[in-house]
């Protein structure tokens, strides 16, 4: 019988050398006439161990990691299709502290199959939120959604069973429902490790979308930086279309729903909901005016689900195990679990799923292992580029919507960068208006202009001019930009700005202050 | 720069074939820039007329987002992200490396026609930091001996 080995495929690992690496062991394998059969899975999410090459033992699966083409000769040798140890072993793969000590819902599946395999996504519970959804009235799974306490995971955690409620009740023949997969912000990547690692999920979780609000029209808007997972989506819902869990009559149901992917062309603002809207049109991604909401108002003027893709891939779990099951996790009005991103200037960096309620210092150090530079942490960014700083002092925060708020923070889409002591926060603070004046989509003036006033008053700081009236009106610039403008960008650009400025004054040339 | 003939029969094809979709402009550009690797400003005045929208309005759309280009880039091109994650290690550093050895800025080509070096804001590579973009594969954990190896295999290419 051959041996199974299990190579990933999603485009992180294949940045380090994961489709080397296959080429490689499927070379040597031949070479040494050994039978061996190699599956390309998702991403268990365990970066800084990738690319992470496992093998099926009577005991379960285990790891070695990372892997280099100079490590599979040895590999060969110590005999590692059997799992035998060898200096890279890392043991059962499930027993990986990393992944032991998470709570994978919305993840369940990532990294465990061949993400284009749908008997291997029905085996492992796929589609059963789906065949619960038919038999349930379009009221009734909008309430388990409503129940579940899901709220949006791309950021504005606005609740999914409201929106959806919204888009039921409003009259109109053709409703449609799009997924937001216009992940820009930096620190995150969430939702191209769905997308790549486990595709079914997310088009489960919209056909029942539609299915809960009468859309038979969905829209994948995918970031053109993403063309991998652009192929996957494709392959996935082609497949999806032969197994009739797409189109016409599906399930033999009366219900109709078709799926399509729609490659946007890198602007950061189309992650904004209306601003995809008019993109998806065919116009320029210039934000709307809110009312009336995408959900009564949205796509050609029809009432439109957006929703991001996490939000999207958990409502399969939910409809599957219940509303019950899934808001019994986390805090407060937190309920479920967010799959938190560890990125930059950490040890250890990827994907942790856990339920909210989990500190930030628990995140950076016991699954981070503090910084990659061996440096100490001083500052992080969470949710993006557009949100706040926070110091050390802050780390015991609980990761938590509503706890996040309070001190001028966002949650967001749960990306979590670290920087170590040698970063300049008025560095960070000037780029933060950089980004700004570069994508911003030039509707509201503060957001157009303040950016670019934003950067010039930032380098009159440093350069020690006026400094006392420059901070004056590097604050006031930004209750103007939180105050004046539509949407995020320039709404809450001032967020790593005036979080910088407040918690590490001295980068900036100024006196510390006690804050 | 007038359009060559097979330029602009591909171009009448993609028109043609996105005719009746909803929103036809971004897949119609991107069928255009993936063939020809730009798209031509020539190419307005058909499409305007195809599509029933202003010269300006096609204009304003493939100015506005960053992925399209009017000119021809080079046979190779590199992204490097410049986005937090990949700054908080290091990705200052290898724009400056891959600025002075190609001799060139951003939005500029090689005189050799190698390779446009392009700024991009985040990767979705963020754990694999810093990361950088040659054509359509991502490079993660980037070190100037990476960028000499890319560099080398692009002019080769």
């Amino acid at each position: 019988m051959a041996y199974k080995i299990f190579i990933p495929r999603d485009s992180s690992s294949v940045s380090l050398g994961a489709d080397k690496v296959y080429q490689e062991i499927l070379n040597e394998s031949k070479k040494r006439n050994i039978d061996i059969d190699i599956v390309r899975n998702g991403s268990r999410g365990l970066f800084w161990l990738e690319p992470m090459v496992e093998v099926e033992t009577s005991n379960g699966r285990v790891a070695y990691g990372p892997i280099n083409i100079y490590d599979v000769n040895s590999l060969f040798e110590s005999k590692f299709f059997l799992g035998n140890e060898h200096p890279l072993f890392l043991g059962i793969t499930e027993d990986i502290n990393w992944l032991k000590n998470q709570e994978r819902l919305t993840y369940a599946r990532v990294g465990i199959t061949d993400p284009v395999s749908i008997e291997d996504y029905e085996r492992l519970d796929g589609f059963k939120g789906l065949k619960n959804s038919l038999k349930l009235s379009s009221e009734n799974i909008v309430k388990e959604i409503s129940d579940s306490g899901l709220r949006g995971r791309g950021g504005a955690a606005f609740p999914t069973g409201i929106k959806w409620k919204t888009v039921l009740d409003a009259p109109s023949k053709k409703k449609y429902i799009v997924c937001n997969a216009d992940e820009g912000d930096s620190g995150t990547f969430s939702d191209r490790m769905i997308m790549e690692n486990d595709p079914f999920v997310l088009i489960e979780g919209m056909i029942i979308a539609g299915l809960a609000v009468g859309a038979d029209q969905g829209y994948i808007y995918l970031r053109s930086e993403y063309p991998h997972a652009q192929k996957i989506l494709n392959e996935a819902i082609d497949i999806a279309l032969e197994k009739n869990y797409l189109g016409k009559n599906i399930l033999g149901s009366d219900f109709q729903f078709n799926l399509e992917v729609t490659r946007a062309a890198g602007a950061y603002i189309c992650g904004e909901e209306t601003s995809l809207l008019e993109s998806l049109e065919g116009k320029r991604g210039m934000v709307r005016y809110k009312p009336p909401l995408p959900a009564i108002e949205g796509l050609y003027g029809k009432p439109t689900v957006v929703n991001n893709v996490i939000s999207l891939a958990t409502v399969p779990i939910i409809m599957d195990k219940g509303a019950s099951f899934y808001a019994n996790y986390g805090m407060g009005r937190s309920k479920g679990t967010l799959p938190i991103q560890l990125a930059g200037n950490l040890k250890q960096t990827g994907l942790v799923e856990k339920a909210f309620g989990i500190s930030l210092k628990e995140l950076l150090y016991d699954f981070g292992g503090g910084s990659a530079t061996g440096r100490p942490i001083k500052a992080v960014q969470v949710g993006g580029p557009l949100g706040a700083f926070l110091p050390e002092a802050q780390f015991d925060i609980p990761l938590d919507y509503e706890k996040f708020s309070e001190i001028k923070a966002v949650v967001g889409h749960g990306g979590i960068v670290a920087f170590d002591d040698t970063v300049n926060m008025s560095k960070m603070a000037r780029y933060s208006f950089e980004f700004c004046a570069i994508e911003s989509c030039g509707k509201c003036t503060p957001c157009r202009i303040g950016s670019t006033r934003g950067i010039e008053v930032i380098d009159k700081i440093k350069d020690g001019l006026d400094q006392e009236k420059n901070v004056s009106l590097l604050r006031d610039l930004g209750d103007t930009m939180v105050n004046g403008s539509l949407c995020a960008m320039g709404g809450m650009t001032p967020f790593p700005v005036i979080s910088a400025l407040n918690y590490f004054p001295e980068d900036f040339g100024l006196e510390k202050t006690e804050t | 720069m007038a359009l060559s003939s097979s330029q602009s029969e591909k171009i009448s094809v993609y028109i043609q074939k996105y005719q009746d979709k909803p929103g036809a402009l971004l897949p119609l550009m991107h069928a255009i820039q993936d063939d020809l690797g730009f798209v031509p400003e020539e190419s307005y005045a058909s499409i305007s007329k195809a599509y029933n929208l202003s010269v300006a309005e096609i204009h304003g759309f493939v100015t506005f987002y960053h992925h399209f280009r009017t000119h021809l880039p080079g046979k190779n091109i590199l992204q490097i992200c410049r986005a937090e994650s990949c700054q908080s290690m290091g990705s200052e550093d290898i724009e400056n490396y891959c600025q002075e050895k190609l001799g060139i800025d951003y939005h500029q080509t090689t005189k050799d026609n190698s390779i446009t070096l392009e700024p991009v804001y985040c990767l979705g590579n963020c754990a694999c930091s810093p990361a950088i973009m040659i054509n359509e594969d991502v490079v993660g954990r980037v070190t100037p001996e990476k960028i000499d190896q890319i560099i080398k295999e692009a002019r080769e290419s």
